[in-house]
């Protein structure tokens, strides 16, 4: 009898002692915002990492993309977590300067990364240090349906591209096929800042577009008006009620051939295939030139990776960082996503048609490469401005009212 | 000396008991009474205080004194929330006698009505985020149930949430369904328990219909509607979820409301100017303190009545 | 009764009246009932267009995906253990507090009465940066607790007024009785007045379950992410990954919706005694 009872407490402290030790594997908290492609192939990643080093244990907790967008700054003050996603440019410079993210200049030291990383350097350092580490960037650009431009009976582009005035002239004739030339779904607002960009960067070029997301170009400026008469072009051939459809939903609507255009990032290629299109019916079209002779310019976005000042396990999220930073990282999750790494060793996945194109297209830019809308300038700003542009497009009658208004708007914030 | 001690030591157990009915209450009440402190009325005046601040959450507060209130005055999206609010104020209010023309449709006693005033009444159950998405998915553009019946109707489909004319009144129609049923069930209550014998008595008078109803009817119903007004301005001015969640607050803005405008200021993505939302909190406070002052004024009434 | 009652009335305006109920009752609930059927609608019918006709199977799979595929199931339990605790708190302090002003005369009482009636009624903004910022820095922002406490201190504000109207109504010769045989405040109010405010306990239990289950703007503000936050806020960050998906939409919509329905339909008496408390006089 007492001889069981010693092997039950000998087995009951076995089993302490075995507890305890898969307790000591330490907890890395990553609050992150994927959608569920990236998602899987960020699981992917921290499977890798955790095999790597059996002692830490990643604990991702995912948000919803434009939840996310509020939720960080309540959990960088409140309940901070070891890694959270965000990005580059003007975006992060808020935290940076509130103090909520940490100087990890040491991780791009100790990993030689000002070299690897090097074509994202400028946008990830505020004070001459770096606050983050950027693991992915993509284009924007025209994505199209060849099957729509079949049924309205106008050209699909051809390898040099098309300039505005083609553009336009092929959109009179989708109309007329009751075809929807350019769709977009402004929801979330953010979508129509990708075609302000591109008209103001086709417009005006580069140098006037960065000058007037950091607020030193009058908004009632003539040259302003310049990039909205442009838009005033294209707007009515925009698919109607956009500002109540998700950017997903009007994905749909290029699939179903019932719209033929899509200004778009690169990352809607997966929800494009994933409602049944194909590389042979999908195609890409670099913006087309608007005023000729600018040097092109394009829009790339880089997504980074950041540790809040608040973190609890700086040691491995660095260690992840570094992980990421890494082409062997970048090369594998990129290549499952259908977007470019950062860093310059990873490989570029070569049988993606649509990245071999947005790697040319990029690395062919002499113009230069905008973030953003919505990171190039402040916050504020932007939401003001994003506003602005979804009213231009359904009420373009108002532009003078909404340009005073941004212009009022440019004069409070950047002080 | 030595009187006094032993005076006070006699009293000594029977001061609880004298006292006990001056302190009880306070004893009864302190648990409630401290959380609503702490969790209401000092929160109540440190926004008021803070409407005075410009702070951005993570710094230190500057006093900037009444700037924000002043920008207030020239900030276009302030009218277009306060508008709103009108419209949901007005809009809304027509739950009253919807509701009321159900309850009277639904008061009778055939087979079944007991199920039937239970599935009517429904929509009150359902959480306002549910009945925003099931809105939202009625209303959406080229699939929306809404769409489909108004193209069919008319040729060209309608998507009311993407026109910033009509924005608020669809929001408010959804916002409508589940108070309807509310003030449905108020009045159901209250016909249930108007006096049969002056029914008779007005019927016998000659009186039918809309005369019944307003003169016999209707004075009998008066603690339900005073109760139904009461909820429905209330839950107008409080309207928040709908606005999230069936369309941010667009398209451009178009769709905000005082509570929805002072959350974006306070604390989304590109607001966290926490002065300048606790000032528009204020504002729509004040503007609730005018009905609730009403209302507290003829609870009062009726207080020193009974 | 009023109107008069149709059985009354001639046959066709009965048989009228017995169409147009169900009639009625479609149209009202038409909303729900396209989310019902979407709810069981495959994607495929979805991608195809199929929009409004019969669903081509009766998808299940839908509301199992929910659940393996999200952290619906941690939502739920999310909303339980924020609602449950809430409802005892509010209801075991109302019943304190309302007790205090039914019974009581003293100079504050009216005054704090409607205070309690009053802050029952103003916008939660006025309220929001403050109690946010009380949440943070006691640490409770984004925990269960954070959020318990703020329910259970402003659901007071609405429970005493129902308390206290509630035992006013009581005969009070009870209490006198009792007081002259010397009985202590505190058993009063424990043996005699507690059991019989078992209705309106019930009644405001099952008002406080739904009100704090069908809670969302506190949810949004004092919590975030799926390991705390109750499922009103987390059907909302799933729509955000569902866009296009309305067939999953609709089914977590449905989920979510259960429980307060649930229990509406089995205390239907306590739940309408509730709300309606004032409706009538008597």
């Amino acid at each position: 009898m007492k001889c069981l009872k010693t092997a039950l407490l000998g087995t009951v402290a076995l089993v302490a002692l075995a507890a305890s030790a898969s307790a000591q594997t330490r907890v890395l908290k990553y609050n992150a915002d994927y959608d569920p492609i990236p998602l899987k192939a960020m699981e992917e990643i921290i499977a890798d990492f955790e095999a790597a080093n059996p002692d830490i244990d990643v604990q991702l907790t995912n948000f919803d993309h434009e939840g996310y967008k509020t939720a960080i700054r309540n959990f960088l003050t409140a309940d901070a977590p070891d890694l959270a996603n965000w990005y580059a440019g003007n975006r992060m410079a808020p935290f940076v300067n509130a103090g909520q993210f940490m100087d990890v200049s040491d991780v791009w030291e100790a990993n030689g990364l000002k070299d690897s990383l090097g074509s994202a350097l400028a946008s990830m350092t505020i004070d001459g240090k770096q606050w983050g580490i950027p693991y992915t960037y993509y284009q924007w650009g025209i994505y199209y349906n060849r099957d729509a431009y079949k049924a309205a009976g106008v050209d699909a582009p051809g390898a040099g591209g098309m300039n505005w005035e083609q553009f336009l002239a092929n959109c009179e004739k989708f109309k007329a096929a009751g075809i929807d030339c350019l769709t977009t779904g402004s929801k979330a607002l953010w979508p129509v800042a990708g075609l302000f960009d591109y008209l103001s960067l086709r417009t005006n070029g580069y140098e006037w577009h960065m000058d007037l997301t950091a607020g030193k170009i009058a908004w009632t400026d003539e040259s302003v008006r310049k990039v909205f008469a442009e838009f005033g072009k294209i707007a009515p051939f925009v698919t109607a009620n956009h500002a109540a459809i998700d950017w997903q939903d009007a994905a749909a609507l290029l699939v179903q051939g019932k719209a033929a255009n899509y200004v778009m990032g690169n990352f809607a290629v997966g929800t494009f295939k994933e409602g049944g299109m194909t590389n042979d019916n999908l195609g890409f079209l670099v913006f087309p030139e608007i005023t000729a002779g600018i040097p092109r310019a394009e829009e790339a976005p880089t997504d980074t990776i950041h540790i809040p000042a608040g973190a609890k396990n700086v040691d491995d999220a660095k260690k992840f960082l570094a992980f990421m930073a890494s082409p062997e990282a970048q090369t594998k999750w990129n290549a499952a996503q259908g977007q470019l790494p950062v860093n310059k060793n990873a490989s570029v996945n070569t049988d993606d048609p649509f990245l071999v194109a947005g790697f040319e297209m990029l690395s062919s830019a002499e113009g230069g490469i905008a973030q953003f809308f919505d990171r190039d300038a402040p916050a504020e700003m932007a939401k003001i401005g994003m506003e602005g542009f979804q009213q231009f497009m359904v009420q373009p009658d108002q532009l003078d009212a909404i340009l005073e208004r941004l212009e009022d708007a440019r004069k409070r914030i950047y002080k | 000396m030595a009187d006094v001690a032993v005076s006070l030591q006699e009293r000594r157990p029977s001061w609880w008991r004298r006292n006990q009915r001056t302190l009880a209450p306070w004893l009864f009440l302190a648990p409630g009474l401290l959380m609503f402190l702490v969790y209401v009325v000092m929160p109540i005046i440190q926004s008021i205080w803070l409407s005075f601040y410009d702070w951005d959450g993570l710094g230190t507060a500057t006093w900037i004194g009444t700037a924000n209130y002043v920008e207030l005055i020239d900030d276009r999206n302030f009218y277009i929330s306060l508008k709103n609010n009108i419209i949901w104020l007005v809009l809304y209010m027509l739950a009253v006698p919807a509701g009321l023309f159900i309850a009277i449709f639904l008061n009778q006693t055939v087979f079944g009505i007991r199920v039937y005033k239970s599935m009517f009444f429904f929509p009150f159950v359902i959480s306002q985020v549910v009945v925003g998405l099931m809105f939202s998915w009625f209303y959406a553009p080229n699939f929306g149930l809404y769409y489909q019946l108004y193209e069919w109707l008319t040729g060209t489909g309608f998507a009311p949430l993407a026109d910033p004319d009509w924005v608020t009144y669809a929001i408010v129609a959804a916002g409508l369904w589940p108070q309807i049923a509310y003030c449905m069930i108020l009045y159901l209550t209250g016909l249930n328990n108007v006096s049969p014998d002056q029914i008779e008595a007005a019927r016998l008078d000659g009186a039918k219909g809309w005369r019944l109803l307003w003169h016999v009817i209707l004075p009998q119903l008066r603690p339900a509607t005073f109760i139904a007004i009461v909820v429905t301005v209330i839950g107008a001015l409080r309207s928040f979820d709908l606005v999230s969640i069936m369309t941010d607050g667009g398209p451009f803005g178009s769709s905000r409301v005082l509570s929805f405008y002072m959350y974006e200021q306070a604390l989304s993505e590109y607001g966290y100017r926490m002065g300048y939302g606790a000032a528009i909190a204020v504002i729509l406070f004040l503007i609730m303190m005018v009905f609730i002052s009403g209302f507290i004024w003829k609870m009062v009434g009726d207080e020193r009545g009974s | 009764m009023f109107p008069r009652p149709i059985d009354r009335a001639s046959p066709a305006v009965q048989i009228a009246y017995k169409i147009a109920l169900p009639v009625a009752l479609v149209i009202w609930l038409l909303p729900l009932l396209g989310v019902a059927i979407t709810s069981v609608r495959p994607a495929s019918d979805l991608a195809q267009g199929n929009y409004f006709g019969a669903p081509s199977t009766i998808a299940w799979r839908n509301y199992v995906d929910i659940f393996l595929n999200t952290p619906m199931a941690s939502y739920i339990r999310n909303s339980f253990i924020v609602t449950i605790p809430t409802v005892i708190g509010a209801v075991a302090l109302s019943c304190l507090a309302g007790f205090a002003l039914a019974v009581y005369r003293f100079k504050a009482n009216l005054l704090l009465f409607f205070m309690f009636v009053a802050g029952n009624f103003v916008p939660f903004q006025i309220l929001m940066v403050p109690v946010r910022d009380l949440t943070v820095q006691t640490g409770l922002y984004n925990t269960y607790l954070g959020l318990i406490l703020f329910h259970v201190a402003f659901q007071t504000g609405f429970c005493t007024l129902f308390m206290r109207n509630f035992i006013k109504a009581l005969p009070f010769e009870l209490i006198e009785s009792a007081r002259v045989e010397g009985v202590s405040e505190w058993n009063i109010f424990l043996r005699i007045v507690l059991p019989l405010m078992r209705p309106a306990i019930a009644a405001l239990s099952v008002l406080v379950f739904t009100f704090i289950w069908n809670e969302y703007f506190w949810a949004t503000v004092l919590t975030q992410g799926p390991a705390v936050q109750p499922v009103t806020a987390g059907l909302f960050s799933l729509n955000g990954q569902w866009i296009a998906q309305w067939h999953l939409v609709s089914a977590g919509s449905i989920v979510a919706a259960m429980p307060p329905v649930i229990m509406f339909f089995m205390m239907q008496k306590h739940f309408i005694a509730g709300l309606t408390l004032g409706a009538s006089k008597g």
